[in-house]
């Protein structure tokens, strides 16, 4: 029982993560239905732009009031992130709007090769190791049992993660459904040329999901920095499928729906890892994904696909 | 999937609409100010340049670098205003010069009239001629005219006609049957495993016995994972396959005690000639009474994946003539009508996996042969990507389209492995072989940029009925993945 929570508080963790990173690639599947391959590769360069500018602040300014210090890495990371997001699109998947469907998923292949590529040469092909920054935490059970004694611990690094991606959440649910941007996305999302006729800007209202999806993968790059403190420049297509899978699960295309289904891949990676072996939890993740598309091709959350003739 | 039939309205689907779409859409983009005058290019590099600046910064401006106690960080901003710079005046250059014209050159390339069209087709069919022609006396033609890299050029050249075969076996599940597959280097690895543990686990296995059981196995295989996915359709289907591969290749790493996990299989008998073994002291030079060259092995070599690439070729063409390549193509263009017309669909699926999955399986047969060894890094996620992009690079559905684009791709790789010059020109800490997959991939954006639908757009139909018309690129509504 107690090793149970504690995997269950660890799927959750893992799975708010692929949470994050799932809602950029659902956004951009619902606006122009296409795969944003390099959409884990942004997540990546998310992941590095918050250890550099980290590295910055920590050593070579001397800032040491760790609250500050994250809160700036966050939104440092956000914001340069943002512009790898909006520059990604710009460059590979504007040109071929309105191309056939085929195109933008070899250039989004091709734009995650790239990405790859291009931090292995800048920053390097070794990984780099970070030491937890966060420490301690909330010992919710403690006592022994025939193998010795356990406890059962919610660590302050869980809490954060697991805090920021509700607040996240929330925020982002609100901005789709209250503001004139979340409209004009959903507007996009219902039928492109409709929304352009009436007035809705559909090339920045895109390039905007790029962005918002970009500033997701960049807070998911920070949290799987301080979480895990190991990061290289292939992080990035394990956890884009995943969270992909994640996506799928949900339903493509809602928002809720990709917050359930990173949640519901970190929790069976981690308690298949838990329980089973280790070796083989993609495997367990990805055949999920399969048995869940084949009875239901829609996601749990997706509206059921209506064929038009 | 709400979005894919409410986002995407139906004259967006059609190419005709659509290019012109984009083509209006290129025009508004640009704004109502002079755009072609000096000042616009300045400011419009300026920003580009900007942009160049600010995602450049924690990447080249910056490095982490693992130093004792801790990481350490340490700049570059000379490399980083020079990639300023560079970015600034690319774009400045190709304001003034390329995006300037009424008429880009891109675009008069890629519009072809009708008469250009028949030209092209015309000098398609003799390429394709000069091009068997020059496939089959390549080994001889390398061993007369570069004596000494005959051997280096040749395993290119294997490398190469591996890559044609594995494009054109895909090109029969992604560009015939129209089913998007990202986990094509399954079937790849399930042909090298099934002839790496055959001929470990049983002596009297060759190669030429294993190749058809590869092959049988990989089809096998093919309706195995085929069978379930047969409802979903595009996007869907593409991560579902992919997920395939991942797991296939997951599971070679660790069963250990069947696969050898991560050391791989080592040891795997080369291909005999007809029983006659090529090598030193080998019964072929002795039967044929020619004395012993390594190369005789690699243009043996060379012969096989020749000849299992034509059988590709082959059976492609011919299954294209058949009630079943038909149907596959219908499948292809209209999945609905393809029902409301009696075609069933499922076995239609099924045997293009199949059938594909079995080429893929041959050829890594032979790859497994060729290399001697073989272990689970051979077959990632990139293998797949690389012959997807052959495939939708050289034009989906286009056999020759598909040659030249492995060529171009695989040759182009291995070619920047080899481009020792420019270490004199960046100094000594330059190294090409880097920048390799950052060059690939880049090539890839831009000719999908630049020619959308791969290199050979256009289709011949197969079924006529009087006079043979090809159907021009903006007619075909190819690729939609259902």
């Amino acid at each position: 029982m107690e090793y149970f929570l504690q995997q269950l508080i660890n799927g959750l963790t893992l799975g708010s993560i692929y949470g994050l990173i799932a809602i950029g690639y659902t956004m951009v599947y619902g606006i122009i239905g296409m795969i944003n391959f390099a959409h884990g590769d942004i997540f990546m360069i998310g992941s590095f732009i918050a250890l550099a500018m980290f590295l910055v602040l920590t050593t070579v300014l001397g800032f040491a009031f760790l609250p500050v210090v994250l809160l700036i890495v966050l939104i440092v990371a956000m914001l340069f992130t943002s512009a790898w997001g909006w520059t990604v699109e710009r460059l590979a998947y504007r040109p071929l709007r309105g191309s056939f469907r085929l195109a933008p998923l070899i250039t989004a292949i091709g734009m995650s090769i790239v990405l790859q590529n291009f931090v292995q040469i800048t920053q390097g092909a070794r990984v780099k190791p970070l030491p937890p920054q966060i420490r301690g935490g909330i010992t919710l059970i403690e006592g022994s049992n025939a193998s010795g004694p356990y406890v059962v611990q919610l660590s302050y690094m869980q809490i954060i993660i697991i805090v920021t991606t509700v607040v996240l959440m929330a925020g982002f649910t609100l901005l789709i459904a209250k503001t004139p941007l979340g409209r004009a996305q959903r507007a996009c999302e219902q039928d492109r040329k409709m929304a352009a006729l009436l007035g809705v800007n559909v090339d920045r209202t895109i390039s905007l999901t790029f962005v918002m999806g970009a500033a997701l993968a960049a807070v998911a790059g920070l949290m799987f920095l301080l979480l895990y403190g190991v990061i290289d420049f292939y992080i990035g297509f394990l956890a884009g499928v995943k969270a992909f899978t994640a996506a799928v699960l949900g339903g493509i295309g809602s928002l809720p729906g990709a917050m359930l289904g990173g949640l519901l891949i970190g929790l069976i990676e981690v308690f298949w890892s838990g329980y089973f072996s280790v070796e083989y939890k993609d495997v367990a993740a990805f055949s999920i994904l399969a048995i869940v598309l084949i009875f239901l091709p829609s996601g749990l959350l997706g509206k059921p696909e209506v064929e038009k003739v | 999937m709400a979005a894919k039939d409410t986002g995407m309205p139906a004259s967006d689907i059609k190419p005709v609409g659509a290019q012109a779409e984009a083509e209006s859409r290129r025009m508004a983009s640009a704004p109502v100010r002079d755009a072609h005058s000096f000042a616009e290019a300045v400011k419009d590099a300026a920003m580009a340049g900007f942009l160049a600046g600010v995602l450049g910064l924690f990447f080249i401006g910056l490095r982490t670098d693992i130093a004792p106690g801790g990481l350490d960080v340490t700049t570059r901003w000379g490399a980083w205003f020079t990639a300023i710079v560079l970015v600034f005046a690319g774009r400045l250059l190709l304001n003034l010069f390329v995006f300037r014209k009424k008429h880009p050159t891109t675009r008069r390339l890629s519009l072809a009239s009708p008469a250009r069209e028949a030209a092209l087709a015309a000098a398609g069919k003799w390429l394709m001629r000069v091009l068997f022609v020059f496939a089959l006396i390549l080994p001889f033609f390398l061993t007369t005219f570069f004596p000494g890299r005959d051997r280096q050029y040749i395993d290119l050249a294997i490398l190469i006609m591996t890559y044609v075969m594995l494009g054109w076996g895909l090109n029969i599940v992604v560009g015939l049957a129209g089913l998007l597959d990202l986990g094509y280097v399954a079937f790849y690895a399930i042909g090298a495993y099934s002839f790496a543990l055959l001929a470990t686990y049983f002596d009297f296995v060759g190669f030429w016995i294993a190749l058809p059981l590869a092959g049988l196995l990989a089809a096998l295989w093919g309706v195995i994972l085929g069978f379930p996915v047969l409802r979903l359709r595009g996007d869907y289907l593409a991560i579902v396959t992919l997920a395939f591969g991942e797991i296939i290749r997951v599971v070679l790493l660790n069963w250990y005690d069947f696969t050898g996990g991560p050391n791989g299989i080592s040891g795997i008998p080369d291909p005999t000639f007809f029983g006659l073994e090529v090598k030193r002291n080998g019964s072929f030079g002795e039967f044929f009474g020619i004395p012993y060259d390594p190369i005789q092995k690699f243009i043996f070599l060379y012969y096989i994946i020749f000849v299992l690439a034509l059988i590709t070729n082959f059976a492609t063409m011919r299954l294209r003539k058949l009630p079943i390549g038909r149907a596959w193509e219908a499948l292809r263009e209209d999945e609905i009508a393809c029902r409301s017309l009696g075609i069933n669909t499922r076995n239609t699926k099924l045997t293009a996996f199949a059938i594909g999955a079995m080429f893929g399986g041959f050829a890594g047969s032979f790859f497994a042969t060729r290399q001697g060894f073989i272990s689970p890094e051979s077959f990632t996620f990139l293998e797949s990507a690389i012959i997807l992009a052959i495939v939708v690079l050289g034009g989906l559905g286009s056999q020759i389209g598909v040659a030249i684009a492995a060529v171009v791709m695989i040759g182009g790789i291995e070619l920047l492995r080899n481009l020792d010059f420019l270490r004199d020109i960046f100094g000594p800490g330059f190294d090409p072989v880097q920048y390799r997959m950052l060059i690939f991939g880049l090539a890839m954006v831009l000719i999908m940029i630049w020619k959308p639908r791969g290199l050979v757009s256009s289709r011949e139909p197969s079924v006529v009925l009087k006079e043979k018309k090809r159907i021009g690129a903006d007619m075909v509504a190819q690729g939609e993945g259902h």
